[in-house]
């Protein structure tokens, strides 16, 4: 167990945003919210996975919409504890711990407000190791852990208990009422004893992002390129160069899709990449080569900074450099490419690990 | 052959320069006066005078100041100022200035108002505009006395009625204030667009003044030639237009010293650093045009969402007061009272251009006044000086490589020593008047804001259709039609309008043809 105050926070969004693979949103407002918790009620105990009793039960908080929503309509403060409380209530017990769904972007900080604000601990881990769009991709479905009973609520005061049959309607019934909120709701889900913890969660991640921000910081104190310093701490590979030359958004069906085409620089020059985004940065492609694709990472770097940019930060002209990072071991099973590989997101093409793409293209 | 007049106006000097095509026919540094107009008046009546110019020559008058950034990174001149956001029962959780540094934010009063209204992004209500909440805010606004006021309203670049609406009654009840509101400044992001906008309300009243001092400077010596300021992308704007956003000048001060540094030393790819009297920029110039940010860019603490170039600045200049006990050089300087306080020019105050004259690389004012000048307090302060600059220059690199270091600005001769990372150092010819100069060569931009129905039309024809206008508009307003190119390109899909609805933002920028 170890204490996390108000400044660590600043790591924490930093490294969250890198694998956030440009969705999981603009860490920053939720960092401010979480920094304004902490402020108000104490630091967050961060406990490890082997701290939670086998029979404790665990809910995951997270924010749910599109992430240049809340970029515009930042939240009242009190939907996500009552979301957490609302879930609690229904449940008619009181919940040991919460921790995160997804450690890439803003949900690696939401979460530290409910702890803050209830006094509880935050455990070191989440259900994904990165940023997905949908509910129920998560390592937890690959358990058979259900999403449900989960609450949402938005800052009007309203909200919804939704039971559902299995994780993929849980996304459908969610995602509408995330809509009607105006597309950017809190939501309490995944409901977990320590025992199923342990076996599906991602541990660690927590930590994981915390350092990847403290790496991000150092190299800019040593003038150590800080591309590359993430590229090593990510185990990435850095698979394009370039300035965006156009992009091309539209919010539906609450998400934030779109295509951003990036003209390449250096060794990439005369060609262009694509990177087709639904909240996430999905696939990356050059004409006819793939250079990878979900549930691998693709991370849009400042090529100057090296600091990640977001979809909604994305804008003509950027020099970026472009990483594609290997995803957990989970997401590599048939079950995990069929929950969350290119397929199912509309793309006819196989999944091929990022590094067996980079060693095939020469 | 046409002439244009370059002028900047810092915090210490005003500088100016005429310059007809790429040559810089004369050249003046005079001291900025504290009605700004004098000042203004000297340096012009001087390029004029040496080089014979008729005024009726003049095809163009440009300044570039940074009045307004040093007004709000000294936490001067800023008139207190009420914060009124629409959004409530959303956006509780973060209040207007939450982010902002105590001192800036205490400046300004922190006045907030967080009443309802707001949009969703679809175009709903998050809750009813309720003009009678307004109303109260008003009165209390009126009753401490403020009249500089930011109206933010949840997505307003979507739809800024409410923002319209408040802005309204504000106007009717609080008698003499001026309202900016958030929508006519920034983009999507409340919190820097909001930002934007009470930095903008703060500055107003500044800016009234001192525009109106330099339209009188020019009027005066009968230059009927129009006024222009530059802006932020080093782009430029009516006087008028000025008047009412200040704001947008923020950056205007750097990218100007960079695009003259880059011109006046041909090189493309360099470190700029450019010091002034109060102080000290330092940004990277990649293919003759400034780094640009890509991460939210901090005015003076705050956080915004403009376009501007990657620049450090740290209060490094030739008015930078020189204290002791422990030794520190800035952030207060003395800014245009230099020649009347520091302690060369008979003043009692110790500034860093009393210890370059007394450590004999700067000659100007009275030397004997600082004959007694304590030895250790002067090398200690050059290296102060030098480790300061060292650390900027250091912490703006982005690899470990060294790079060819330009150094201009009236207060570079306190860097008398090769600073540690430079391949080379470059002061090019003129370099004092670095900014004046990239104020006359400012490119001038035509800009579309509008909104397409995407039947019928496809997103590229849209995109086409408003590109082709930018650059028409940019022809008209004066761009040499070889030069412009476009700049930027922003849509924002407004789903809640039937038909598919966009709302596109371009901007083109060319060289500014001159005939006279």
């Amino acid at each position: 167990m170890r204490l996390i105050d108000a400044a660590q926070l600043d790591d924490i969004a930093l490294g969250a945003a890198v694998l956030g693979t440009g969705g999981g949103g603009d860490p920053y407002i939720g960092k401010l919210m979480a920094q304004h918790s902490i402020r108000k009620c104490g630091p967050v105990q961060l406990i490890s996975v082997d701290d939670v009793p086998d029979d404790a039960l665990v809910a995951c908080s997270a924010m749910m919409g599109a992430p240049t929503v809340m970029l515009e309509k930042i939240p009242s403060g009190d939907e996500i504890v009552n979301a957490f409380k609302a879930l609690e209530s229904y449940l008619g017990k009181s919940l040991f711990a919460t921790m995160s769904a997804e450690a890439g972007g803003l949900n690696s900080s939401t979460p530290f407000s409910v702890a803050a604000e209830l006094g509880i601990p935050l455990v070191d881990a989440d259900l994904m190791g990165r940023a997905f769009p949908e509910i129920q991709m998560v390592t937890a479905t690959l358990y058979g852990i259900a999403a449900t009973p989960m609450a949402i609520a938005d800052e009007k005061g309203n909200h919804c208990i939704i039971n559902t049959f299995n994780n993929h309607w849980t996304e459908t019934f969610a995602r509408t009422i995330a809509v009607d909120m105006g597309c950017s709701a809190f939501i309490s889900l995944f409901v977990m004893t320590g025992a199923q913890l342990r076996e599906a969660a991602v541990a660690g991640t927590i930590s994981v992002v915390e350092s990847i921000g403290k790496t991000t910081r150092a190299a800019h104190a040593a003038h150590i390129d800080p591309v590359e310093a993430v590229r090593a701490a990510t185990a990435g590979h850095v698979i394009w160069k370039g300035k965006i030359a156009d992009l091309d958004r539209r919010t539906e069906t609450g998400f934030a899709r779109g295509t951003a085409r990036i003209d390449g620089v250096d060794e990439y020059e005369g060609r262009t990449l694509e990177i087709d985004f639904q909240n996430e940065f999905l696939i990356a492609r050059s004409g006819d080569s793939v250079m990878a694709t979900t549930p691998d990472l693709i991370t849009v770097l400042d090529a100057e900074a090296g600091n990640a940019i977001t979809t909604e930060s994305l804008r003509y002209g950027y020099r970026v450099v472009v990483l594609g990072m290997p995803c957990d071991p989970r997401w590599r099973t048939k079950e995990g490419i069929e929950l969350a590989g290119p397929r199912y997101f509309g793309y006819d093409l196989d999944y091929v690990p990022i590094e067996e793409r980079v060693g095939a293209i020469v | 052959m046409s002439l244009r007049i370059g002028i900047d106006v810092g915090g210490t000097n005003t500088d100016a320069v005429l310059m007809r095509g790429n040559e810089v026919i004369a050249k003046i540094k005079t001291p900025t006066t504290e009605d700004v107009t004098s000042g203004i008046t000297t340096a012009l009546n001087h390029v004029l005078g040496v080089s014979n110019t008729r005024t009726s020559d003049i095809a163009g008058v440009m300044i570039g100041t940074t009045h307004f950034t040093n007004a709000v990174v000294e936490r001067r001149r800023l008139q207190p100022t009420a914060a009124v956001r629409l959004g409530l029962p959303a956006t509780a959780a973060l209040p207007p200035m939450v982010d902002w540094p105590e001192d800036l934010a205490e400046t300004l009063g922190r006045h907030t108002y967080l009443c309802h209204g707001g949009h969703e992004f679809d175009g709903r209500e998050i809750s009813k505009f309720d003009p009678d909440e307004i109303k109260a805010a008003a009165a209390d606004i009126k009753a401490k006395g403020i009249q500089a006021i930011a109206v933010s309203s949840v997505f307003s670049p979507v739809n800024q009625d409410m923002e319209k609406q408040a802005a309204e009654i504000l106007e009717a009840e609080v008698p003499g204030s001026s309202v900016t509101i958030s929508s006519e400044i920034g983009r999507i992001g409340l919190l820097e667009r909001e930002n934007a906008a009470i930095l903008n309300a703060c500055l107003r009243k500044l800016a009234k003044d001192t525009v109106t001092a330099f339209k009188r400077a020019i009027g005066e010596l009968g230059i009927e030639a129009p006024l222009y300021l530059t802006q932020n992308d080093g782009t430029l704007m009516s006087g008028d237009f000025a008047e009412l956003y200040p704001v947008l000048t923020f950056a205007s001060g750097p990218t100007n010293s960079m695009r003259g540094a880059a011109f006046l030393s041909g090189l493309k790819d360099a470190m700029v650093v450019d010091v002034g009297g109060t102080t000290a920029d330092i940004g990277a110039l990649t293919h003759g045009f400034p780094r640009e940010a890509s991460v939210a860019v901090d005015i003076g603490g705050v956080r915004t969402n403009f376009r501007m170039p990657d620049v450090y600045s740290f209060g490094l200049g030739g008015g930078s007061l020189v204290r002791q006990d422990p030794l520190r050089v800035g952030p207060q300087s003395v800014g245009y009272r230099l020649t009347k306080e520091a302690l060369v020019f008979g003043g009692d105050t110790l500034t860093t251009s009393d210890i370059a004259v007394a450590a004999g690389i700067a000659d100007f004012g009275d030397r004997e006044k600082v004959a007694d000048l304590d030895k250790l307090l002067i090398s200690d302060t050059i290296d102060l000086i030098q480790a300061m600059t060292e650390a900027a220059v250091d912490r703006m690199k982005t690899s470990a490589a060294d790079v060819p270091v330009i150094v201009v600005g009236g207060g570079s001769v306190l860097i008398s020593r090769p600073v540690a990372g430079a391949s080379e150092m470059v002061k090019p010819p003129h370099f004092e008047a670095a900014n004046a100069v990239g104020a006359a060569i400012a490119q001038i931009s035509g800009e579309v804001d509008r909104v397409y129905s995407l039947e019928g039309l496809t997103r590229e024809q849209a995109l086409d259709d408003a590109k082709g206008e930018a650059t028409n508009r940019a022809i008209e307003a004066g761009a040499d039609p070889k030069t412009v190119t476009i700049v930027d390109v922003e849509d924002v899909p407004l789903a809640y309008l039937p038909g598919n609805a966009t709302r596109i933002r371009v901007k083109a920028v060319g060289d500014l043809t001159l005939n006279a």
